[in-house]
């Protein structure tokens, strides 16, 4: 167990964390503002990754591809909320869970139905491939820093936009008093409209980059919609702040016990018994680790009240 | 005054056992329903039409024990998958050593695995209460929209154990090669093991009448409907939900032990999320916190899955749809449909 | 004067920077009605909300029969002895009002882990919810949803629950608001009768109920108790009518 091999699993795990926490953190927004709980948070992840797809093939550009990714995700979830989701607000979380996980089915075999069930796929952009010498003989793929580094921006971007604009200050008041953005004067459906697009977005964009590390295909979302939900009751439902320390805990987590549990394991067992043991439990390690925040911090590291 | 003095009066009894409103007539007819399509498939040889009676029979037993904490506690569990895979892994589990004749779990000194329905369907009701008691006492901790998260990530942990554990078959499953046993009754018969699920549908549908009738159900509807009524009167609505959770737990998990036992096969389907949903849209389907409402809804699930299934290999964009229509514009499901407004009064 | 049957020391409560209680402290006596009165805001239902629990205190402390129970849970509270009526009435408004005074029943007897017995036909149970239907006038509505009730009749269903309980203490959260002249003339004197039985903590915006049946009236403003005093100090003092009858000094 080398220091570069740490280093770069703790990179690795960063990397998961980002994209966990462009998905949780428009999850947490949506239900921080509208009390809305949305399965169908995967859907826009895979949508994403699918128009990124299909504009990276027929232009021949990565960048155009992720810009309209991104646009397309967030364009599909203006559509939806004008035509579904807010009918929803006002309904009980049971109301919410169906009609969402109704949406899942309708995406996915939507999806299905359009571009069958063989994958897409969808490459690294030519100035992203290879990978760069880090301090410490340390040599790490250039994409996945790349994506690090947008993280890194969406989450500075995302703080700028709800302490400094007008629309975060709408934003914060929506999450604090529902009637006092109204008594604002706040047209309260054109901002629910632009924060689900924004969640949508954010998730699209999510989608996209990874359908370059991975391939693009039905249910790509669900994995990762199910992670986002670990790490948004790890930080606590509402908050920006628990999405980004819980995505970055949940991801390095994640990522250290798939690697490092077989390994250590290695030392006392035989080596397929320690894989096998290791690599079941490092699968549930993130779950565990949600049960045992919980059982200290019933509303998560960050959650309200 | 009259009505109080009414229902002192032992004909109340009686009337639970005689159909006297419109929902009670429907519930029998479903019951029948399915009893008379069982026995006239078996008749006209249709050996697909019993099993999928079968099938009917234990997914709307699985229902039955989600509706007992989704329709009656007010508990959106997004989990349940998780005690339906378990009670499919203990058969599995049990099934595939007493085959293979070696001790449970590779563990020297456990005993062999069995092959006996019974002792099935006891470790899987110890079993899965103790885990509905794990993971309802965690869950219950929290409140609304975590309850629902929690519940679908401990079940999402559960299927990725499945996955990764590859002593029981991991992402490809474990077959059931031999039916597992009940005393005196042919199991592998597909007419009986389609009696023996259905007597296990009615049980579990008995159960929860007289759980809902009893004061256990009272202080339960009480922590649904105003859980701070239901304190404020001196009892706690926790270790009443929680209860009910484990309950609920058990019934799922015992049909999850039949299914598998439908099936000759349990896999990590079984654990999946998608099953978790497909549970909920059953309840909601046929109507939530309604007795029979599950029956109803699987009923309706499963034909439509066989029927649109059919027509079209994309038959949840349908069921989505339908769904969505239901939750926005018919929110009492089919029994509501069919029974009009529930009234206990 | 005996032992105070409850009593509350130095209560503080905030709301982010909202001071809602400032070290109050009260107490009540066996046989008294002690009336809370205050504008509202005043902090009254906050108040009420820790002595039963649903709200903590941020520190301070309280005691129900000379035992502490600041820490105890609402459903402990309840069990010894707190009963409350709310001041937005909690009920569960899609049962009748059979079911929700049975429920109240069913907690004294300290019986909800009974699986197998229909209550629907159980007379102990339904007899001494009759009772309590009978004492407060509400035996023709049992059957009717409490959905269906007017304002003042779920006043008088909470009323039944809490009196369900035999409590020791009674909290009522303005229990004739919304009640018309002729009910909450029957409340007053119903109130007059039920403190012979369990000493009340009153809440009331009524100035009159108040003044004809409090023993003692403590004011709340902002929070803190303002003065303390009976009811002919209370009406005659100077600060009070500034502050909360809102008359002039001359
Ligand atoms: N849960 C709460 N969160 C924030 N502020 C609250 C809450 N409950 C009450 N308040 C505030 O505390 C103050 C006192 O309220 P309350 O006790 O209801 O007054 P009263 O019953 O005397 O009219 C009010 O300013 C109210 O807005
Ligand atoms: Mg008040």
């Amino acid at each position: 167990m080398t220091v570069a091999l740490i280093i770069e699993q703790i990179l690795n795990g960063i990397q998961l964390g980002t994209m966990l926490f462009l998905m949780a953190s428009g999850l947490t927004l949506v239900f921080g503002v509208m009390g809305l709980i949305n399965l169908a948070h995967g859907s826009f992840y895979m949508a994403g990754a699918f128009v990124t797809a299909i504009v990276a093939a027929t232009t021949g550009s990565f960048w155009i591809g992720l810009l309209v990714g991104t646009l397309a995700a967030a364009a599909i979830g203006v559509v939806i909320e004008f035509t579904i989701i807010r009918r929803l607000y006002d309904r009980d979380h049971l109301d919410q869970v169906l009609a969402t996980f109704a949406l899942i089915l309708i995406f996915s075999e939507g999806t299905y139905m359009i571009f069958g069930s063989s994958p897409m796929f969808l490459s690294i952009p030519q100035e992203l491939r290879g990978s760069v010498n880090l301090p410490l003989d340390i040599s790490y793929s250039k994409y996945r820093l790349a994506i690090i580094g947008m993280g890194i921006v969406v989450a500075v971007g995302l703080y700028l936009l709800i302490s400094k604009t007008r629309l975060g200050m709408r934003i914060r008041a929506g999450e604090n008093d529902r009637e006092m953005i109204g008594a604002l004067g706040v047209d309260i459906k054109t901002l629910y409209t632009l924060v689900f697009a924004l969640g949508a977005g954010l998730a699209g964009l999510a989608g996209s980059t990874i359908g370059a590390l991975q391939s693009v295909r039905v249910g790509m979302g669900e994995p990762v919609l199910i992670m986002a939900f670990v790490v948004i009751v790890i930080g606590g439902i509402g908050s920006i702040k628990g999405a980004l320390v819980g995505a970055v805990l949940v991801g390095v987590v994640d990522t250290m016990g798939r690697v490092f549990l077989p390994m250590t394991l290695s030392n006392f067992l035989p080596a397929s018994q320690a894989m096998s043991i290791g690599s079941s439990i490092s699968a549930m390690l993130i779950y565990i680790m949600m049960a045992a925040i919980l059982a200290f911090k019933p509303n998560g590291l960050f959650g309200s009240k | 005054m009259t009505t109080v003095l009414n229902s002192l009066k032992p004909q109340a009894l009686v009337s639970t056992l005689i159909p006297q409103t419109r929902e009670h007539w429907i519930n029998l007819l479903l019951i029948l329903g399915l009893v008379g399509a069982a026995l006239l498939a078996q008749y006209l040889g249709e050996r697909f039409y019993v099993n999928l009676a079968s099938r009917i029979a234990i997914i709307a037993m699985a229902a039955v024990g989600l509706n007992l904490a989704l329709g009656f506690g007010g508990m959106v569990s997004f989990g349940h998958a998780a005690f339906f895979g378990l009670g499919g892994y203990v058969a599995g589990i049990c099934a595939y050593h007493a085959f293979n004749m070696n001790p449970a779990l590779g563990i020297g000194f456990l005993p062999e695995g069995t092959n006996q329905m019974l002792t099935i369907w006891a470790f899987t009701l110890v079993l899965s209460g103790l885990l509905g008691l794990a993971i309802g006492k965690i869950s219950l901790g929290t409140s609304g929209v975590y309850f629902i998260m929690i519940t679908l990530a401990f079940a999402q942990m559960f299927y990725y154990f499945g996955i990764s554990w590859p002593a029981y078959g991991g992402e490809d499953g474990l077959p059931i090669y031999l039916r597992n046993e009940l005393p005196l009754i042919d199991t592998n018969n597909r007419l009986t093991f389609f009696f023996v699920a259905a007597a296990m549908l009615l049980i579990s549908l008995w159960l929860s009448q007289r759980l809902m009738g009893s004061r256990f159900g009272a202080a339960l509807t009480m922590a649904r409907l105003n859980p701070v009524r239901l304190a404020t009167t001196g009892v706690d609505p926790q270790p009443i939900k929680l209860m009910a959770f484990v309950i609920s737990a058990m019934i799922t998990a015992l049909a999850g032990a039949l299914y598998a036992d439908l099936n000759g096969f349990v896999g990590p389907n079984m654990l999946s999320w998608h099953f978790s949903g497909e549970l909920i849209v059953i309840v909601i389907l046929g109507g939530v916190g309604r007795l029979y409402g599950p029956l109803a809804g699987a009923i309706l699930f499963v034909l439509m899955e066989t029927w649109l299934g059919g027509v079209t290999r994309y038959w949840q964009f349908w069921l989505g749809l339908i769904l969505l229509g239901v939750v926005l514009f018919a929110r009492g499901g089919l029994l509501g449909l069919l029974a009009g407004r529930d009234k206990d009064v | 004067m005996s032992e105070p049957i409850l009593r509350i020391e130095q209560l503080n409560k905030s709301f982010g920077a909202l001071k809602a209680t400032r070290e109050v402290s009260l107490d009540l006596y066996p046989g008294e009605i002690h009336a809370l009165i205050g504008p509202n805001g005043a902090g009254k239902s906050t108040l009420i909300g820790q002595v039963t629990g649903n709200l903590m205190p941020d520190s301070g402390r309280i005691f129900l029969a000379g035992e502490d129970i600041t820490n105890r849970k609402v459903a402990e509270r309840a069990q010894l002895g707190l009963g409350r009526s709310f001041q937005i009435s909690s009920l569960a408004v899609e049962l009748s009002v059979r079911r929700n005074v049975m429920m109240a029943i069913q907690a004294t007897q300290g019986s909800s882990f009974r699986f197998w017995k229909p209550v629907r036909s159980d007379s102990a149970l339904l007899e001494p919810t009759a009772d309590i239907l009978e004492r407060l006038g509400l035996t023709e509505r049992a059957s009717t949803l409490v959905a269906e009730l007017s304002h003042g009749e779920r006043r008088l269903v909470e009323m039944a629950c809490a009196l369900a309980l035999k409590p020791r203490v009674m909290l009522l959260d303005e229990p004739m608001a919304g009640m018309g002249s002729e009910g909450a003339n029957r409340m007053v004197a119903f109130l007059a009768e039920l403190k012979q039985e369990v000493p009340i903590l009153l809440i009331e915006h009524d100035m009159d109920a108040v003044f004809q049946l409090a023993d003692r009236v403590s004011v709340l403003v902002s929070g803190a108790v303002l003065a303390h005093g009976s009811s002919d100090e209370i009406r005659n003092h100077p600060a009070v009518r500034e502050a909360y009858l809102g008359e002039e000094t001359d």
